[in-house]
């Protein structure tokens, strides 16, 4: 490849990378600004993250969002890991593939869809909208996200470590927490992980099964937007954002710490 | 022993199958045949086929296949670059990033970008250009669009790229082929999978989109998702928003079949 080549792709790269990254450090870069809007930056001040911490509806928002979160994550994990063994011991094709079918159905279900027929499903079986209704709904999407996570680990595990666990005396309790469990570990995982940020991420959703007591942090922030710009939503978004990469700097260290020793037990 | 504990674990995961997955999908198709008083009625369906209807769905479709086809162009260069440069897991990480950052709030960064006294606005009157009205316009809801769904489309095809041997690019290039020959008859048919599974991440999301539509293209796009809000949400009425929902579950399961089946189909020409 010539140099000019070479340097005109980096150059396509780093366009990309600017315009990716440029409306988040834009929302950033303004959450400092004295004028009170996202324009003509007219002094620093941190006025708008002491209004953040003061704003209590707020703070009782982002508590209800992460409560929400792993409370979902942690239920859907436990369901999601037990429905992937179950899938995963099914020896017949055709109930297995019509189960994965099912599963698959939430996920590339468009959000709308998810949140309209949960408004039903809801609505008929008398649950009130709020807390319980946003949390189960987060659980049901969360699910199959577990199982798709989860069944590629189960099915690389293989038989035999089975087999010579159950040909040395251990019970169907013991192969399950001292065999099957560990070796899927870094599924469960990731399943958690990513149930936990889909859960965090989802707007549409919960926007429709949300009613009108109870509020997440996506919501209320389309809630704001839509009355126009404050700086507050600037300063929660870089706290957020500061949040988010900690939460992948933390996630990709779990894999990594994960990935060894599963690498070693393989190997003894 | 062992079937009895396998049936255990599927009690839990079967319910949620029967609640969360079948039943709404029945009671979406039952809401339909209602009209707003509560009566079983045929109209919705004859309402969906009147021009307004139609009209709102071939539009849905046509900014679909729009922001599809812009977010294809852009992320495909992309990931082929990506693959050729040095920290490959690094620079992807660096591009899945921004796609963790809640949707809400690179929307409402938007708002202030294309503002009226805006960053863009700014630059395009320093350049001589101009003051533009840039926010809720088509070209607004477009670009956003597309910025949300590129890492959807980077990854599928950056995994396709990363599959591929390199060393038929190779032999392409030794059997004379020119770069963009080895590109139209080499690189594009292998990574065909992975662009297709781009396109199926970003073209149902588009046609429900109904925040962005809200927010940045206030209100001038309607996409068949922002008609089902507001017949839940705003005007009440469930059935027509159902018999929509109907519409765009139809339209989405057709779509799989046929990336699907063309999937199935392109293994058989590899194993013969």
């Amino acid at each position: 490849m010539s140099k000019g080549k070479w340097r005109l792709s980096n150059l396509y790269l780093i366009a990309v990378f600017v315009i990716l990254y440029a409306p988040i450090f834009y929302l950033m870069f303004y959450s400092f600004n004295s004028g009170g809007a996202m324009r003509n930056f007219e002094g620093f001040t941190l006025e708008y993250y002491g209004e953040v911490f003061q704003d209590t509806r707020l703070l009782i928002i982002v508590l209800n969002t992460f409560i929400i979160a792993l409370l979902s994550a942690a239920i859907s994990t436990i369901i999601g890991v037990m429905g992937a063994i179950a899938i995963h011991y099914i020896r017949s094709n055709r109930p297995k593939g019509t189960l994965l079918t099912l599963n698959n159905v939430l996920i590339v279900s468009p959000d709308v869809i998810i949140g309209a027929s949960f408004l039903i499903l809801f609505t008929i079986a008398g649950v009130q909208l709020g807390f319980v209704s946003v949390l189960l709904s987060h659980i049901a999407f969360s699910i199959p996200i577990v199982v798709i996570m989860v069944l590629p680990k189960l099915q690389e595990m293989g038989g035999s470590l089975l087999d010579a666990a159950r040909d040395l005396g251990a019970s169907s309790w013991q192969v399950l927490t001292k065999v099957i469990l560990p070796y899927i570990k870094p599924g469960i995982f990731a399943g958690f992980f990513m149930a936990l940020t889909y859960s965090l991420d989802d707007f549409a959703v919960t926007f429709f099964v949300t009613g009108n007591g109870f509020s997440t942090l996506s919501v209320e922030i389309y809630s704001r937007a839509r009355q126009g710009v404050s700086l507050s939503i600037n300063a929660l978004s870089t706290l957020i954002f500061l949040f988010t990469v900690l939460l992948v700097i933390g996630y990709y260290f779990i894999n990594r710490r994960n990935s060894r020793p599963t690498g070693k037990e393989v190997r003894t | 022993m062992e079937a009895r504990a396998r049936n255990l674990y599927l009690v839990p995961y079967v319910l949620w199958i029967v609640l969360f997955v079948i039943a709404p999908i029945l009671l979406i198709a039952y809401y339909s045949f209602f009209n707003v008083e509560g009566q079983f009625t045929f109209e919705n369906y004859a309402k969906f086929f009147t021009p307004v209807y139609l009209r709102m769905t071939l539009s849905s479709f046509w900014y679909a296949f729009l922001i599809t086809l812009f977010s294809l162009l852009v992320a495909y260069p992309t990931a082929y670059l990506l693959t050729k440069t040095k920290h490959k897991a690094l620079w992807l990480l660096l591009i899945i990033l921004p796609s963790w950052i809640n949707l809400l709030l690179k929307a409402y960064a938007f708002i202030g970008l294309f503002g009226t006294y805006g960053f863009v606005n700014t630059i395009l009157e320093v350049t001589g250009i101009g003051k533009k009205q840039i926010l809720f316009t088509d070209f607004s809801f477009v670009f956003v669009s597309v910025y949300i769904f590129i890492p959807f489309m980077i990854l599928p095809v950056y995994n396709a790229l990363e599959k591929m041997n390199p060393t038929l690019i190779d032999a392409a290039r030794d059997l004379g082929a020119s770069p963009w020959m080895t590109f139209r008859r080499v690189v594009f048919p292998l990574t065909i999978d992975g662009v297709k599974a781009g396109c199926m991440a970003v073209f149902i999301p588009a046609l429900s989109l109904f925040m962005i539509t809200r927010l940045i293209a206030g209100n001038r796009v309607i996409t068949l998702g922002t008609a089902i809000e507001q017949h839940f949400l705003v005007t009440q009425d469930w059935g027509m928003g159902a018999t929509i929902a109907v519409f765009l579950i139809i339209a989405m399961a057709i779509l799989m079949l046929l990336t699907g089946n063309r999937k199935r189909g392109l293994i058989d020409i590899v194993k013969r």
